[in-house]
Parts: structure tokens; sequence; C-alpha cells
């Protein structure tokens, strides 16, 4: 987990995208319609054989989770992250940060996009 | 740099032990799953009391792929096992997710019946034009002039008009939206699923292996492309005006959300009235 | 074991036919649920419990067809409601999908078939006994039924009862299957007080959610139920499924699957049977008849025996599973078995496989439309005791 991205000064949030490549399917919904356009087809090849996406631009993803949103396989999805307090923290520990309340729908509607 | 994690924000609505899916690659159906499970959490309701009930096809194994209560049934019946399961249990929110074919061909009578009584179910229907399971056959859905494996040469029969079918059967939200809008998704499913009646959203989704693909209109990326360039929502547009031509212009929005009693409102208010304190409901 | 509500059940005399008989022993026997569509002769069945359910906290729906009301009680059923439908004839076979499912997924419930003459729309007021073999056999698939053949309105009340009884301890759809002449015939039905009516309780587990698994036997070969909205988050599929209740496309599942579905009836078949039998003790010929045939049947046996005929009446009650543990015994000392019934041969072939050639088996066929002439029994009877 990389410490707070630079050149994002001040933001008091930066986006994350976490994916699960062996269950990507390749369809390229993540790709096409990320906002800011920082995925890309990884070069590799995950088990089944398709190429998953990889983050190109790690200071372009603003966490606003269309990738997951879009993607048919739940193999991705983006999370706003407070600067000081990054979500793999929660995720290590294996709670959801959508869960069974609102609160993860907020931060996708404050994403933007459509 | 990206984390591994070996779950997302879906997946506590998800049965993951069953993962992957079912689905091909670029298949809409995923996609609208994903807006269901945001729909869910948005909603508050307790996941415990929300049941969902599928019938037979490619959509009809979303029971089997969502951690709920999920009944996955006969092939055009999940209505009618949906209008057993509220009545017996009304305080279950019981969602239909189906397709086409099953509920608006083999299931369609059930479907009007359903709406003209305003049984308190929300039924969502993945519209894809065609029968995926099955290989890719004719539905009710199939535009004029596109091919399937049983219209070789063309559908040449005029196909339902989803929300127009839904409205005059007497459903109290109608909406229609594709799997491109998944914003607008998941925001109409919350609608519903806090809505007190028959419930209708149909969304139109990709199926790249037999409709696009026989069809020779690309993969499912093309197809979201085409529905993003060629929607336009139209928020109460009159439902008479929502034919879908062979690759044409979509009309999209929500089209009706009135009040109307529920069946089991009409049903206790006659009993009520009829009989009286003879009535033991 | 536990007692239906007290003011739900008419206890007392009654006058009744065999339609509202079974319609009130469904509501002794705890029915909260009945969807049906109308179809002649039958129909009284749900017309009734249509003006009951009301006054007895229970829920009826004339559903759009056979379909959809076949299928609706199993929503019901999974809701925590005990369903039944009712049809005849042509509602019968458009139901056989939802007992295949209903077998499939183990879920409780009852169909009652008031019998009327076939093929196809037939003689929709007249009876008839030949969807005998579709009871047993009428889904695709291999599964086993339980069915039920009542003899005069009071048995359709006792045995609506024993119906349900069944549906929650084998978790498995119970057929009643009646005829047209037992439906209208009236006479009198007593109803007892509620206390004395034993109902056997949906086998709902106790298992948290964590250690329950929704298709995993019990003892029994039965797995118990979960309760819909109660956290367990449990599948039911038509699919070919695992004990958790998920879909596997292996043989391996299957054969576990079906193995088990049908051994759980087989198993239970000695519990299950139930005969009356009639002078039987001496008896050279054994008439086998069930239903409204029984009763011509028995009137037959009468006149045999005035004339000197060593005949008895063997009359299975619980006719699926079939009685042939007791046919194959009676096989080993009389003469012949005449199976008297309302169609061109239908249980007539499982007392034949029964019987094994010890006995012969003659048929007494009817189309349907009337009962059996008496005279056409006995002049059966003469001809094999001579
Ligand atoms: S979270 Fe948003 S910005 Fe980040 S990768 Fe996903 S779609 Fe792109
Ligand atoms: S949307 Fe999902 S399945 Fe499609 S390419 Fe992206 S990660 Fe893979
Ligand atoms: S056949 Fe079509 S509808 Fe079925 S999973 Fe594949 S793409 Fe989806």
């Amino acid at each position: 987990m990389p410490a707070a991205t630079t050149g994002v000064k001040a933001r008091k949030f930066r986006g994350e995208v976490f994916i699960t490549e062996d269950r990507c399917k390749e369809c390229g919904f993540c790709i096409e319609f990320c906002p800011p356009k920082v995925l890309e087809f990884s070069k590799e090849f995950n088990r089944h054989g398709y190429h998953p996406p990889i983050l190109v631009n790690e200071a372009g993803c603003t966490g606003c989770d269309l990738c997951g949103l879009y993607c048919p396989d739940f193999a991705i999805y983006g999370l706003r992250v407070p600067v000081e307090s990054p979500a793999a923290t929660a995720s290590a520990a294996g709670v959801s940060p959508l869960g069974n309340d609102a609160s993860g729908v907020e931060r996708v509607r404050q994403g933007g996009g459509i | 740099m990206s984390v591994m994690v070996p779950f997302n924000p879906v997946e506590p609505f998800l049965r993951s032990e069953r993962m992957p899916h079912i689905w091909c690659s670029g298949c809409g159906i995923g996609t609208t799953v994903n807006c269901f499970a945001r729909a869910l959490a948005e909603s508050k309701l307790p996941l415990d009391k929300v049941a969902i009930v599928s019938g037979i096809g490619c959509t009809g194994r979303v029971a089997g792929y969502l951690n709920l209560d999920s009944f996955h049934t006969t092939h055009g019946r999940a209505i009618p096992f949906a209008t057993g399961l509220k009545l017996a249990n009304p305080e279950l929110t019981v969602v239909v997710y189906s397709g086409d074919g099953d509920l608006i061909a083999i299931g369609g009578n059930h479907f009007i019946h359903a709406a003209r009584r305003n049984v308190d179910i929300k039924v969502i229907c993945i519209n894809n034009f065609i029968y995926g399971m099955t290989g890719g056959q004719v539905a009710p859905t199939t535009p004029v002039g596109a091919t399937a494996t049983t219209a070789p040469y063309g559908c040449f029969e005029r196909p339902f008009n989803l929300p127009y079918l839904a409205e005059s059967s007497g459903a109290v939200y109608v909406a229609r939206w594709t799997a491109y809008h998944v914003r607008y998704i998941a925001h109409s499913m919350a609608e519903a699923l806090r809505k007190k009646g028959f419930s209708f959203i149909e969304i139109l989704a990709p199926c790249p292996t037999l409709y696009q693909r026989r069809n020779k209109l690309g993969d499912g990326l093309e197809t979201m492309r085409y529905y993003k360039q060629h929607s336009v929502i139209r928020h109460g547009a009159n439902t008479r005006d929502l034919n879908l031509d062979f690759q044409g212009e979509i009309t999209l929005g929500k089209f009706v959300d009135i009040e109307r009693p529920t069946l089991q409102q009409t049903m206790g208010q006659r009993f009520r009235q009829v009989l009286r304190e003879r009535y033991a409901g | 074991m536990s007692s239906p509500r007290r003011s739900a059940v008419l206890s007392g005399a009654h006058f009744m036919d065999g339609n509202h008989a079974a319609c009130e022993g469904a509501i002794a026997a705890g029915a909260n649920f009945a969807a049906g569509y109308p179809i002649t002769p039958s129909t009284e069945i749900v017309e009734r419990f249509a003006s009951r359910a009301p006054l007895v906290g229970a829920t009826f729906l004339q559903m759009e067809d056979e379909l959809a009301s076949s299928i609706a009680i199993l929503g019901a059923a999974w809701g925590g409601a005990k369903a039944f439908t009712v049809t005849s004839g042509p509602g019968f076979s458009l139901m056989m999908e939802h007992i295949g499912f209903a077998a499939m997924t183990e879920t409780p419930c009852v169909f009652v078939n008031v019998q009327r003459g076939g093929p196809s729309t037939g003689l929709p007021t007249l009876p008839a006994q030949a969807d005998m073999m579709q009871a047993r056999w009428g889904s695709h698939g291999d599964y086993e039924i339980i069915a039920l053949c009542p003899n005069s309105p009071q048995e359709c009340f006792n045995l609506m009862i024993d119906a349900f009884n069944f549906s929650e301890q084998y978790r498995n759809p119970v057929l009643l299957m009646m005829d047209e002449s037992v439906g209208h015939m009236t006479e009198k039905v007593v109803i007892p007080p509620a206390d004395q009516i034993d109902i056997i309780p949906r086998r709902y587990t106790s298992k948290a959610p964590s250690e329950y698994l929704p298709f995993k036997p019990a003892s029994d070969d039965v797995p118990e139920m979960a309760r819909v909205g109660e956290g367990y988050h449990f599948h039911v599929t038509g699919l070919t499924h695992d004990e958790h209740g998920y879909p596997s496309m292996e043989w391996q599942t299957q054969e576990a699957l079906v193995g088990r579905l049908v051994g759980k009836i087989r198993a239970h078949a000695d519990d299950l049977t139930r005969t009356e039998e009639k002078q039987l003790e001496d008896a050279e010929i054994v008439l086998v008849a069930y239903g409204i045939s029984s009763r011509v049947a028995l009137w037959a046996l009468q006149k045999a025996r005035e004339e000197g005929l060593r005949v008895g009446l063997l009359r299975p009650i619980v006719v699926w599973p079939f009685p042939e543990k007791r046919i194959r015994e009676l096989a080993q000392r009389v003469k012949a078995f005449v199976v008297v019934e309302l169609n061109y041969g239908q249980m007539v072939r499982e007392v034949e496989r029964a019987a094994a050639g010890r006995a012969r088996t003659i048929l007494v066929p009817h189309a349907g439309g009337a009962v059996h002439p008496p005279e056409s029994i006995v002049k059966v009877l003469r001809e094999v005791g001579s």
C-alpha cells in the first residue's frame, strides 16, 4: 500500500482501485468508462487466460467506483480513501467498506460520472 | 499501484463461494447485479427480510448468486411463486429478477395479472432481446429485423413494449434503463425497493454471445457504447411511445410512479368492510 | 404433534359432500393458503375455502391458471404457510411441472385432484379414475409421490389431514386423488374437536445459520427447513443441487440427490401403507379397488358371497406408495385378484407386478362417465370362481 499520492496535497481524499484479477473476463467496461481513463489492460494473463485491467495512472484515480458499478464480474472496485487512513486497513480485516449501510453509496455518488 | 484484496464492496451481497459466475464476458447481467447490491445498501432494508425469486435462463441465475433467501423457480413462474411468498409472509420484500423470455413470453400471463392485482413485488427484467441460455432463439422482445436462431431470416413479429405493457396492466412504478446507465439503475432499484406495489424496471443489457454476435453488433463493450450514444432520458414519457426498433433510438427514464392500494390492502379492506369483526386477517 | 386452531375447526356432525369435506379437512389440518383455478368437478373445494379463508385467518387467491396456482402454493409454503391447490382433469396436466418442482425442492404441499373423465376435456362433470398413473409418473424425471384415495366424504376430510401431515413429515408433495363421485356424494361427516386432531408441524431447524445446510438430510433422509426471513440466506432451486442447495451438474450430485428423494419415501413405504380389508380371511378371489369403485366392488362382493364365492376386498387408501407387500403376501394364497377401476388399466399393472404370476390378475375396466354396473363385476367374479 503506497503512502498518500504525491501531487494532490490539497485533497483530503485519494482514489484507490482494487482488482481481483482472476475474476476478470476482459470485457473492457471498466477501462472504457473510467472517467479519468486511468485503467488499461494488463499484458499479463489471469488464471483463465484473460487480461485484467491495471491502474496506469495512480494519481488519476478518483475512487469514484464507476469501474465497480460496471464490472459484470465483481472483479474491480474503486474507493475514496481519506489521505490519512488507508482503506487497506479495513480491507485486510475482511470488513467490507460498503457493508450493509448506505455510506458506500454516498461515496459512489460523490464520485461523479453519469 | 493497486492492491489485491479478496473481496469488493458488493461481496456481502454475493455468494462469493459461487464465483466466478456462469455469465459470458461482456454480458450485462452482472453489471445490473452490481447496481442491485448498491440499491440494497441504499435502501437500508434489513437483508434478512429481502427474498429474491428468479425463473429460468441466464438472468434466472441471479437468485443463486445473491446472498439472500433465494428461489430459482420454474420457467416463467417466478411471479406467481413470488405472489405466494409475499402473501404468506408480508414482511418480506420480494424481488423477482429474471429475463425477458422468462417474464414476458412463457410468464407473460402472470406478469399482467400480478400487475393488475398490484401484488407488492418488484420485478426487474433484464431484456437482451433474445433467449440466452437456450442458445439465441427469438423472443417476444426481439426487434423486427433482428435475427435469432429460430428467426434466421430476421424477426417479423412485433415485439412487446414492456413499459407500456406494465403500465396498462396496472404497475405503479415503471422505469427503463440500459446496462450503461448504472447509477440510474441503482437509484431506480432503490426507489422500487421502497415502493409499495407492483414495480417494474426493464434494463436493456448486452448478450454479446448470442444477440450481438448473431446480429453483427460487436461485443458487450460495443453495445454499451451504443447505449451511451443512442439513449435519451425522458422521465414521464408516454409509455405508448417506447417501442424499440432494431438499433434505433432508446428512450429511458422513469415513466410511472403512482400510488394504488396493493393486493393485500384491497383484500384486507374488502374483508373488513364486509365481514367486520368476523374477519380473522 | 400439535392441534389446529379451535375456532377454525367446525367440530360436530355435518351433512356435506366430499368436496366441502376436503376443504374442511384442509382447514382442520391448519392450511392457511390456497390458490386455485376453477375447474369442474373440483371447484367447490376452493369456493368453500374462498368463503372460509378470511374467517379463519387464511388466504385464498384465484390465480390466472393452474400453472400459477400450483407454484403460488409453493411460494406460500416457503413463506411459512401450509398450502394446497385443487384441480381436475386438464388442470392436473398443467400442474405436473410443479409437482416435480415441489418434489425436487422438498416443499411440503398438497395437490387435490377430483378426477373426471378424459383424455383432454373428456367428461367434466362425470367420474373417472384415469389419472392414477399420471399422479405417480406425470412430472418428468425420477421422484416418488404420496397419493391418497378417499371413498367417502368422511374420508375426504380425514385424508386431507393425513395428506398435510405426510407432506410435512416427508417434505414431499402429497396428492389427494378424489373422483367426481366421491367429491359430489353427500353423507354424514363428523369433524372431531380440534384437540383430537393431530397435526405434524413443519420441520424447522433449530441450528444457527452458520451450522445449517438446507439440503443435508436428517437421520430419516429428510432435511430440516429454515424459516425465510430469519437470516439463513438459503437457496432453493429446481436444478440438481448439493447439500448447500447450490446447483451442481455432476452425476455424483444427481445420484446422491435423486437417490435420497426416492429413498426417503421408499424406505418408509411400510409406514405409509394403509389399506382397508374386508373378508380376506378365507378369500380365494380378492377384489382390489379404491375411491368410488371400492364401494361398487363391495356391493359385488356381497352379491358374490351370497352365491357362495369366497371373495374379499382390498382397498388401498394410500395408493402411492402402492401396497405391494400386502399384494405379495395375498398372492401366495389366493387364486386371483380382480381389479375394479374407472380406467382402462392403471393400478392393475401394479397388482400384476406385485402378484408376480403367483395369482391371476384380472381387470374390470370402465372408461368413466359412470361407475361400474355392479353386475359386470359379479359376472367376472363368477367366471374366475368357477
Ligand atoms: S475508481 Fe473511478 S477513477 Fe478509479 S479506476 Fe475506477 S472508475 Fe477509474
Ligand atoms: S469490467 Fe471487470 S471483467 Fe470487465 S475488464 Fe474490467 S475488471 Fe475485467
Ligand atoms: S448467453 Fe448472453 S445473456 Fe447468457 S450469459 Fe452469455 S451473454 Fe449473458
